[in-house]
């Protein structure tokens, strides 16, 4: 199920133990465990308000959380400790239902942006890894056009590019296609998928059945702060083992 | 009784337009670096500082410019400190400006969708970058029609400190109009110098609005 280069079972690249978080008196993540081991894919399923964005935020800190640990790449997340955001942010890409690119740079200094100021690589280099990137992503001629230039589609793969400029081992996906047109969400998921290929990574929030059955290694039901259900995607789907996710599973053909 | 000629009218008034024109500079431009700073404060989210700048802002905000310069003339010299016009005058309109342009530009800062933030923050950019390079240069473009107008209130703000002795054009329209006892024309020539320095900025601001609203 994993790449053969990938390290031991005993080395998980994220390690979530005992995450609870709450907003007030509305606790969202009711203790969660997780460990993901590296090259894995991850897809994260559930009804909405059940926690799964929370729990991907929670991963690169935009999300506080009240107790448990969480590790990436055996570096914790403290949260008010700025220098150890910033050395687990910089293992930790995250791609966004509505892109957030910034508009008023140009697709190639978006994706040069971060590299620049955090990693201090220099003009140059970092632009011809943002023209390498872009070419990935089958946007190379897009290098000096404006995000609001660009189709849905478009923009979502500049934000994967630009994602990468920072060479991140995990990659964070948070419903990046239920902001697309239908007819522009095969081009997203293609790019997600050779990244997959090759070894990345990935946790993603996804709505995508039929994706997240094909892409991943496993899936993991959420369903009121809990993770319900985990297991491999044959399983999960062919056999959902509690009445929730037979539930859920249902409520989607409809 | 000394002749006044309208020509002398308007020569003495352009001469004094000269110092509302300087005292509107020095309050802008104080006032706006004043602002940023109470803007970077409070955009750092520490609950002291957050508290300082509304309790500045209500402060400034909530007693007239008048009162302020008083206070800033009469209440330095209680401290001992000689306090010409001109200084009391430059601090008070400073103060003023400063706490209404950081309001301002809170406003435009606080109109950057949150995702700009927090997709900054996943690019592992820390809190002076997301500033630098991310936030402001898009704040910017909003803040630049309302702060060009919020000039105009600067500049017809500082007819108030001709109440401090501050020779600028409304105080030294006060004085010839003593002298000729003709006030009527020559406060219809005082306001309308103040007309012609507000209205070219107030159409100028207008047009940024417009500019700026089409362009990205």
């Amino acid at each position: 199920m994993l790449p053969a280069e990938s390290a031991s079972p005993k080395a998980p690249i994220v390690h979530i133990q005992g995450l609870r978080k709450s907003y007030g008196a509305n606790e969202v993540l009711k203790g969660i465990d997780l460990q993901v081991q590296p090259g894995e894919v991850i897809a994260i399923i559930g009804k909405s308000g059940s926690g799964k964005s929370t729990l991907l935020r929670c991963i690169n800190g935009l999300e506080v959380f009240q107790s448990g640990s969480l590790t990436v790449d055996s570096k914790p997340l403290l949260h008010d400790n700025p220098a150890a955001m910033r050395e687990l942010r910089q293992h930790v890409g995250m791609i966004f239902q509505s892109f957030n690119l910034f508009p008023h740079l140009t697709v190639g200094k978006n994706v040069m942006l971060a590299p620049t100021l955090v990693k201090k690589k220099d003009a140059a280099a970092a632009a011809a890894q943002a023209r390498q990137l872009l070419e990935r992503v089958g946007l190379a001629e897009k290098f000096d056009a404006y995000a609001d230039q660009l189709s849905g589609g478009q923009q979502q793969r500049v934000a994967i590019a630009r994602a990468l400029a920072m060479e991140p081992a995990v990659l964070l996906c948070d419903e990046i296609t239920s902001a697309l047109d239908p007819e522009l969400v095969g081009e997203v998921l293609r790019v997600v998928e050779s990244l997959a290929e090759e070894g990345m990574t990935l946790l993603m929030v996804t709505h995508e059945m039929s994706f997240a059955r094909k892409v991943s290694d496993r899936v993991i039901f959420m369903h009121q702060g809990r993770v319900h259900e985990i297991g491999p995607p044959g399983e999960l789907f062919g056999n959902p083992q509690t009445p929730e996710l037979r539930q859920f599973l249902s409520s989607l053909h409809d | 009784m000394v002749d006044f000629s309208l020509w002398d009218i308007v020569r003495n008034l352009l001469l004094a337009a000269r110092w509302t024109v300087s005292l509107s500079l020095i309050a802008f431009i104080g006032g706006g670096l004043v602002g940023l700073l109470l803007l970077m404060l409070r955009l750092t989210k520490r609950p002291l500082a957050e508290a300082f700048v509304g309790a500045y802002v209500q402060l400034f905000q909530g007693v007239p410019l008048l009162v302020q310069l008083f206070l800033a003339y009469y209440g330095l010299g209680l401290f001992g400190i000689d306090t010409s016009a001109w200084f009391a005058a430059g601090m008070g309109l400073t103060l003023y400006t400063s706490a209404f342009l950081t309001e301002i530009w809170r406003g435009c800062v606080g109109a950057i969708p949150r995702g700009q933030w927090e997709a900054s923050q996943s690019l592992a950019l820390n809190f002076g970058e997301q500033l630098r390079y991310v936030i402001l240069p898009q704040a910017v473009r909003i803040a630049i029609p309302p702060t060009v107008g919020f000039l105009v209130q600067v500049i017809k703000g500082t007819a108030l400190a001709s109440v401090i002795g501050f020779m600028e054009l409304t105080k030294v329209g006060k004085t010839i109009a003593n002298a000729t006892l003709n006030p009527f024309l020559v406060f219809s020539c005082v306001a309308l110098i103040y007309f012609l320095l507000c209205f070219p900025i107030s159409r100028y601001a207008k047009s940024l609005e417009r500019k700026l609203h089409v362009a990205r």
